[in-house]
């Protein structure tokens, strides 16, 4: 019987020894060093083109600032910042932007870098798609031609930037058989049109990871409807004493520095052939696009 | 079916070639559920005998709780407990929020309740008279109380896999809380979730593998325990 | 052994459980080294009176002395608790082993290894389970279960243990064989026993003096011969088994006898009262003869009726045989004597007792 019990207490101890490590793992995490955390909010493809998994390594090596990285949609990335529970936003949804900023929700939108959509859909091609000249165009052949479209239908920056070229061409496409909303997100829902053979808005990026097990041909590209473009921008303290402002700025200015603009200009080149992301510091949003 | 095999694949070459952040990942979920279970552990057994032993008005009411408790939905704990940890929140100065701390903290609230409610199902289960008996041995409360646990360890111990069971598998309140973060606060669950999200479905299969591998041993452990108190 | 003051007593003292009230005793003592039982119907307070006696179930008023000391939640419970004991009707073991059973209370009191050892063997031997040391408490038999809580009561060498029904549950040989083993171990070890029982006949056997109990209240307290043939009410009459109980009322005085009329006959019995007195007769059916005949001796017996067989019930070792003499009598009869008088229903015979054998009660 006391063998038992002392099983039982080495076993307490292992795990609750494991668990303090683990909890204090972090040396920037002891008390007082609230001011060493910054709370980046950003989106599940931002996160998931592992793009941040090379850069905020770098980041925290260069300042000693500890980044928590929350991966959410665009929507509650925004309402983190609205609500003063993120230092700053690694975002692109233009419009929401715009309105985040106007309501005096943050200070400093900074352009970092562009990639693009890109319209997906199967090698047979019944709507002719490849033959638009626009994204527009082609949404319009796959509505009138009444193709299988999988939309993500999440309020990601992926779903308002398929939303938009649908306005622009003028269509409503909402409670169509033909098309479908996932509410997955993009890896996932690009598995599902690959199997169901439909047409689908994605992100280059994404695409490019899982090309080889898709199926899935690329046929409307280039269009500047179609720039995702990403901003970083720093939440404003004025209404937030809590927030760590040096932190944060010291996270958008480091992303829209020349050395990391030079590897967000090389990241994705030995994996996929070509980059993943065009760095745009600087510039002005007009100016994208006019290659 | 192919998916499924290089699922398996793909978990052994991860776990053989130890990939540093895999291992990363299963130490931390086990640390993490570990501590969650042992804290419900101490707090959901002392509890649940008590509530069970001692007569007090609103009995049935507490009773109730506590059962209704048992079936919490995760999700809701881990967004009450984001909630309360948000930096504007009334422990926002705590900084605990995607920290492991706070996984903890979500996983014990999930837990305490399963280990209570069985906990007082079984000691309720226990004779009648055998309190009377005990103490007419002249056990002191305590040792009576400590006695009438080692009557009921073998429920005692299935509730401590229950326990263990619930949080070592839930995913909502870990990615509210934590928030999935790279080496710091991601665990088998959020990161599978995380790569079915991307479409690796290999690796979120392997990783799926890795944890069911990881909840059989520790309850092959803990059942070990518990047969052997079985009068054989 | 018997030593001037009671070992236990209870002053004035009412109990409630579940809000019920359930006790109310007055007066009790116990003498150190005697074995006092309690009995009574299902209801009466048995077990609540026990639990109470064993500080096992608070009152509300009243005291509980031991050796002269009162005994309170604050004030010496514990080391009280410590030099009883108590067996119920379920054996209520451990899940573990026999020897560990038994050893349950000294490892409570912290003894040594090596005196906890000797004291469990000393035990099992005396209670005839010393081959069962090692065997797990679930595969004992109801006999051996019930053994092994009695030696898990006596390990801790109390100076009271009660006992709750301990026998209730035993089929007939067991109970025989552990009521012997226990009658010879309370004698040898000298300890105080209180038991409660619905057995009179258990209580009969075992008891130095018991207690009857109705409702919560003690209604008689005596040894067992005046109990069972000098019952104080009707209620302890029956219970004590006095079948027969009639009221009359007193007609004639004698020296030392009365005459009492009832409705279908006059009974002559002994004692002294006035003419006029109501009393209430009663007769165990133990005492009662049959015939067929009128022969010598049945002349000369006072109480002699003659009667008509109502209704026979076989109860083993003998038969209860109703009969209706104009006044409802009830006798037991031994088989042989059924088989001999060729009694059936409706037959015609003479029942006879002596007037010794009536029990009067005074209203």
């Amino acid at each position: 019987m006391k063998k038992k019990n002392l099983l039982f207490i080495t076993l307490c101890a292992v795990v609750l020894s494991l668990a303090l490590t683990v909890s204090g793992i972090n040396p920037c995490h002891a008390v007082g060093a609230q001011q060493k955390n910054v709370i980046l909010a950003t989106t599940t493809s931002t996160q998931d083109s592992g793009l941040l998994d090379i850069l905020i390594p770098i980041f925290e090596k260069k300042t000693g600032y500890f980044v928590k990285t929350i991966a959410v949609g665009s929507g509650q990335a925004m309402a983190m910042g609205q609500k003063g529970e993120a230092d700053v936003l690694l975002v692109h949804s233009q419009e929401a932007e715009k309105k985040f900023m106007a309501e005096g929700n943050g200070m400093n939108r900074r352009l970092v870098m562009h990639n693009d959509f890109i319209i997906l859909g199967p090698p047979v091609d019944p709507a002719t798609a490849k033959m638009s000249k626009s994204s527009m165009e082609a949404f319009k052949k796959i509505a009138l031609s009444r193709s299988l479209f999988m939309s993500r239908g999440d309020n990601s920056g992926t779903h308002a930037k398929e939303k938009s070229i649908w306005k622009a061409a003028g269509i409503n496409p909402e409670g169509q058989k033909w098309y479908q909303q996932t509410g997955l997100g993009m890896g996932q829902t690009l598995s599902v049109a690959a199997e169901k053979k439909a047409y689908t808005l994605a992100d280059r990026g994404t695409y490019l990871a899982l090309k080889k097990t898709l199926g899935l041909d690329i046929l409307n590209e280039g269009d500047t409807l179609l720039l995702n473009v990403y901003s970083v921008i720093q939440v404003n303290p004025a209404k937030f004493p809590k927030l760590n402002t040096a932190g944060a700025k010291a996270f958008a200015d480091f992303m829209v520095a020349k050395d990391t603009q030079k590897l967000i200009g090389k990241f994705g080149i030995e994996k996929f052939g070509s980059p993943l992301f065009f760095p745009d510091a600087g510039k002005k949003e007009e100016a994208l696009g006019k290659k | 079916m192919d998916l499924i095999l290089e699922g398996i694949q793909k978990a052994f070459s991860l776990l053989f070639t130890l990939d540093p952040e895999v291992l990363g990942i299963t130490w931390l979920s086990l640390a993490v559920s570990g501590a969650a279970t042992l804290i419900s552990l101490f707090i959901g057994i002392s509890i649940g005998t008590a509530v069970a032993l001692v007569e007090f008005p609103g009995k049935r009411i507490v009773i109730s709780l506590i059962n209704t408790g048992m079936g919490l939905p995760p999700v809701v704990v881990g967004l009450f407990v984001s909630i309360f940890l948000w930096r504007n929140g009334p422990f926002g100065f705590l900084e605990i929020l995607y920290t492991p701390t706070a996984i903890i903290i979500a996983q014990a609230i999930i837990a305490t309740p399963i280990v209570m409610g069985i906990t007082l199902a079984a000691i309720q289960h226990l004779p009648k008279n055998l309190r009377l008996q005990i103490l007419a041995l002249g056990a002191t409360r305590l040792q009576m109380v400590w006695l009438l646990m080692k009557e009921a360890r073998l429920p005692l111990l299935a509730a401590v896999m229950a326990g263990f069971g619930g949080v070592i598998s839930e995913v909502g309140a870990s990615i509210m809380v934590g928030g999935n973060i790279k080496g710091y606060t991601r665990v088998l669950t959020t990161a599978t979730v995380m790569e079915t999200g991307k479409g690796n479905f290999d690796v979120a299969i392997a990783l799926g593998i890795i944890l069911l591998l990881l909840a059989f041993m520790v309850n092959a452990l803990l059942t070990q325990i518990q047969q052997k108190q079985r009068p054989r | 052994m018997n030593s001037a003051s009671p070992i236990l007593e209870i002053k004035d003292l009412q109990a409630k459980r579940g809000g019920v009230p359930v006790l109310d005793i007055p007066d009790l003592d116990i003498r150190g080294g005697e074995v006092f039982s309690l009995i009574g119907p299902n209801g009466s307070g048995k077990s609540s009176l026990l639990l109470v006696l064993a500080c096992l179930l608070p009152w509300r008023r009243g005291f509980l002395l031991f050796k002269g000391s009162s005994i309170t939640p604050g004030n010496g419970l514990m080391a009280y608790r410590r030099k009883i004991a108590m067996v119920f009707q379920e054996p209520l073991l451990f899940d573990a082993t026999v020897s560990d059973n038994v050893a349950a209370g000294l490892k409570i009191r912290a003894m040594s290894r090596a005196d906890i050892h000797r004291i469990v063997t000393e035990c099992l031997d005396r209670f005839g389970i010393g081959h069962l040391g090692e065997r797990h408490a679930r595969k004992l038999s109801g006999g051996e279960a019930q053994r092994t809580s009695l030696a898990r009561a006596f390990a801790i060498h109390p100076e009271i243990i009660f006992l709750d029904e301990p026998f209730s549950s035993l089929d007939p040989p067991t109970r025989e064989g552990l009521i012997d083993d226990l009658q010879r171990i309370l004698k040898e070890t000298r300890t105080t026993a209180v038991m409660a029982t619905h057995d009179r006949l258990e209580a009969l056997r075992l008891s130095d003096r018991m207690a009857v109990m109705k409702d919560g209240k003690i209604v008689q307290t005596g040894s067992p011969e005046a109990v069972m043939n000098h019952p104080l009410d009707e209620f302890v009459a029956s219970f004590v088994g006095m079948e027969t109980i009639l009221s009359g009322e007193i007609i004639k005085t004698g020296s030392g006898t009365v005459m009492v009329h009832l409705q279908g006959g006059d009974i002559e019995a002994i004692g002294s009262a006035r003419p006029g007195d109501r009393v209430i007769c009663c007769i165990r059916p133990e005492q009662v003869t049959l015939s067929t005949g009128l022969s010598q001796e049945s002349v000369s017996t006072r109480n002699t009726f003659a009667g008509r067989v109502t209704r026979i019930v076989p109860l083993g070792l003998f038969h209860k045989v109703s009969l209706d003499c104009g006044f409802f009598l009830t006798a037991y009869v031994t088989s042989a004597s059924v088989e001999n008088l060729d009694l059936k229903e409706g037959k015609p015979v003479f029942a006879s007792f002596k007037a010794t054998a009536v029990h009067l009660i005074r209203k």
